[in-house]
């Protein structure tokens, strides 16, 4: 075991080569491509085994991805952003396929307009897909993370691929102090990848995608996808039990962090949830019985774990770092779900959208989400979910938008 | 907390300096968070890159809105609201820049009422491009000035992130570094910790609801030609290729090509680089198969240029 400093990108990078991954199938965009670049240095420097591939685009890199774990392979992928979606259709095809792998995805917001800096959006957008997802706030825990979700992906209750996300910049780019397991603690743990059934070969082609006809058949594998889907839970407790045990850190599926005798929670997830939890030591000094919850785990959604740590709450500030257009933060409407109809459910759940790409939330501004769900309690009147945006922000938009009116009115004196 | 921003021009090592200075705290025992922040990146476009320290694990994160300690390895970049020098910048802040100009200057420049120092090591750098030196001395004079990183780990740190780079620009670099950190002697320890933030006595942050604009206003489209003739590019040059007419074949056509930029133009058979978009990528020196592009320091250049119109009296 090694302490030292790593950015997010090293330690995926890490993770992939203490999980002795086969294959790589790779594809640049920023700000994942250090990912690749660290793995292909050291399959080049002879470090490692296995074949790194560079395909054409993300689409033929998760189909290169989900065929070669289809022949029980080991297999490692990284993308961001509009990579990922990119290779959205691949992403429910090979997730159907019920082959395993690893996909990384380093966070950033989504174009138009384009962005480099974070938000979750992007992957959200494959919260349906049937990958299982677990959301990373350390560098240590994007290694950590990736070790566990080989398992999780593996797992005979499961067998689906996994993404880890890390966010840009503030993960991807950001080094902090990470344990490197040993090598041979890593391989204990990781074990090796027993396919089992899943054994596609070009020697004996065969199809692998059986295409139904009908909604009986297609209901059938679809539903048994989401049933292992669901099993994922409580395997990554199981994972998470293990894990600890091996290396002394606990990744629960939700992390609390001073939240046993909270009366309020902030709830969110990434790498920003460092910054709630700085908020929340703050906010602790001066009284408040106050903590924070961060689903790890987002796919499946840790319903227990969840309705038992949100139960008898006075009140919850949930802040997205992403949006629905048309409804709003996506963990608010899924923590609505999770608590309706409950007896214990905290009455005031408010919504907070802030950190839209990589803009970002002062300390200042949790306290101040603090008092607007103490108030919510007091007033008994839950708060309209907020952007959280400032005076400041906008006389700057105002300013480029005039710019951009003098602009437009020149280019048409122009065409006149 | 230690809270520490530096400032400098893609290609000047400022990622280098800040993963330095990262890896000597963690060599005296210090929780670490170091980063660069870039836009799309580029050699010479305005680069920041922070480090953050503590006894205890570091719960912050992001981009460092009150810096204790701000080094600016290009002052050029001060006057540059892009740039974000100034940004956060409190009594308490102290400021090390990079510069010829003297201290006192700066002070009534800025009117800043803090602490500014300037890096007394810039007069050897006269490069802008001599890499990752100015970004050694940064982080060595960063050390120092912050007191609790010993000559030892500072060393340690240059020979862990540069060891890849082979002994010589090691070497080069432990010397300015060294250089810098011993010249900050007298200004040892002058970084103090900042404090936390209060939840008791705080700004609150001026929330507004964002109003609805409609899609005339709020679609991110603005359509007009050639907007990048306006971005002048050619500001981010830190070399720059100067063509041999007596050597230069007149081909037409090889280094126009291969100009990422189009930025070289064929005027009368000849060609004509514009050096107000040209980046100083240096792709047309590599290409030019009759060796007619040299590729000359822009601060050198830019001398030689006021120079000549001293000469010819276009400025006095």
């Amino acid at each position: 075991m090694k302490r030292t400093l790593l950015t997010g990108n090293g330690a995926a990078a890490w993770a992939a080569r203490l999980a002795a991954v086969d294959y790589i199938p790779a594809f640049p965009i920023t700000p994942q491509t250090e990912i690749i670049e660290t793995l292909a240095d050291w399959i080049d420097t002879g470090e490692i085994t296995g074949r790194l591939v560079t395909m054409e685009s993300e689409h033929s890199m998760v189909t290169a991805a989900g065929s070669a774990a289809a022949t029980g392979v080991r297999v490692f992928s990284a993308t961001s952003s509009q990579g990922l979606l990119y290779a959205m259709e691949m992403l429910y095809t090979v997730s159907g396929w019920r082959a395993p792998f690893v996909l990384a995805n380093v966070s950033r917001g989504l174009s138009a307009p384009i962005t480099l800096e974070p938000d979750h959006n992007d992957i959200l957008a494959a919260r349906d897909s049937g990958f299982l997802q677990i959301h990373c706030a350390s560098c240590q825990e994007v290694l950590d993370s990736t070790l566990m979700a080989y398992r999780l992906a593996e797992d005979e209750r499961i067998r689906l691929p996994v993404i880890v996300n890390l966010d840009g910049f503030y993960l991807s780019f950001t080094r902090e102090p990470v344990e490197i397991p040993d090598a041979d603690a890593a391989r204990q743990f990781v074990g090796s990848f027993d396919a089992e059934n899943i054994r596609f070969r070009a020697s004996a082609p065969e199809s692998q995608a059986v295409a139904v006809l009908g909604g009986g058949p297609y209901s059938y594998f679809r539903y048994e996808t989401h049933l292992a889907a669901i099993n994922g839970a409580a395997v990554y407790d199981e994972i998470a039990e293990e894990f600890s045990r091996r290396f002394g850190r606990k990744h629960d599926a939700v992390e609390a962090y001073r939240a046993d005798d909270a009366d309020y929670l902030f709830v969110m997830m990434g790498s920003f949830a460092s910054k709630a939890r700085e908020a929340v030591d703050r906010l602790r000094e001066d009284g408040w019985a106050i903590g924070l919850l961060r689903p790890r785990l987002l796919r499946p959604l840790p319903v227990v774990h969840l309705q038992k740590l949100l139960a008898k709450r006075k009140a919850v500030a949930v802040i997205d770092q992403n949006i629905s257009m048309g409804m709003g933060g996506i963990l608010h409407s899924e923590l609505a779900s999770v608590l309706y109809g409950r007896n214990d459910a905290p009455t005031v759940l408010a919504s907070f959208i802030g950190g839209l790409g990589g803009r970002d939330i002062s300390t200042e501004e949790f306290f101040e989400m603090a008092q607007s769900i103490r108030q919510a309690v007091e007033t008994g009147q839950t708060p309209a979910p907020r952007l959280l945006y400032t005076q400041t922000e906008l006389r700057e938009v105002r300013k480029l938008q005039a710019i951009a009116q003098v602009e437009r009115q020149q280019l048409g004196a122009i065409d006149d | 907390m230690y809270r520490i921003r530096f400032h400098g021009r893609g290609g000047q090592g400022m990622k280098t300096a800040s993963r330095i200075l990262g890896t000597a705290f963690f060599l005296e025992g210090y929780e670490v968070q170091d980063a660069p922040r870039y836009g799309a990146e580029r050699r010479g476009a305005p680069i920041f890159a922070y480090v953050r320290a503590d006894r205890a694990p570091i719960n912050e994160r992001g981009i460092i809105r009150h810096p204790d300690l701000v080094i600016v390895a290009d002052d050029s970049l001060v006057p540059i609201p892009a740039a974000g020098v100034l940004a956060g910048i409190t009594d308490h802040s102290l400021m090390l820049i990079n510069s010829a100009e003297k201290e006192q200057v700066w002070k009534q420049r800025l009117n800043h009422s803090g602490s500014i120092l300037t890096l007394p090591v810039a007069a050897d750098v006269t490069e802008r491009a001599e890499l990752p030196y100015v970004g050694a001395a940064c982080a060595g004079a960063a050390a120092r000035l912050i007191g609790v990183i010993s000559e030892a780990a500072l060393e340690q740190a240059i020979n862990d992130e540069l060891s890849d780079l082979g002994a010589d620009i090691v070497n080069k670099n432990l010397h300015n570094a060294v250089a810098a950190y011993r010249a900050m002697a007298s200004h040892a320890g002058l970084v103090k910790e900042g404090s936390l933030v209060s939840a008791v006595d705080y700004e609150a942050p001026d929330w507004i609801d964002l109003p609805f604009d409609d899609a005339r206003i709020s679609a991110p489209t603005i359509h007009a030609a050639a907007t990048s003739v306006l971005v002048k590019t050619g500001l981010w040059r830190t070399q720059r290729p100067v063509i041999d007419f007596d050597h230069c074949k007149g081909c037409w056509w090889i280094c126009s090509s291969y100009c990422p930029d189009g930025a070289i133009n064929v005027v009368d058979a000849k060609p004509v680089i514009d050096y107000d978009h040209c980046k100083g990528c240096m792709v047309c020196v590599a290409q030019c198969p009759s060796h007619a592009i040299e590729a000359i320091p822009e601060k050198q250049a830019k001398a030689d240029e006021d120079a000549m119109r001293l000469e010819i009296g276009e400025i006095t």
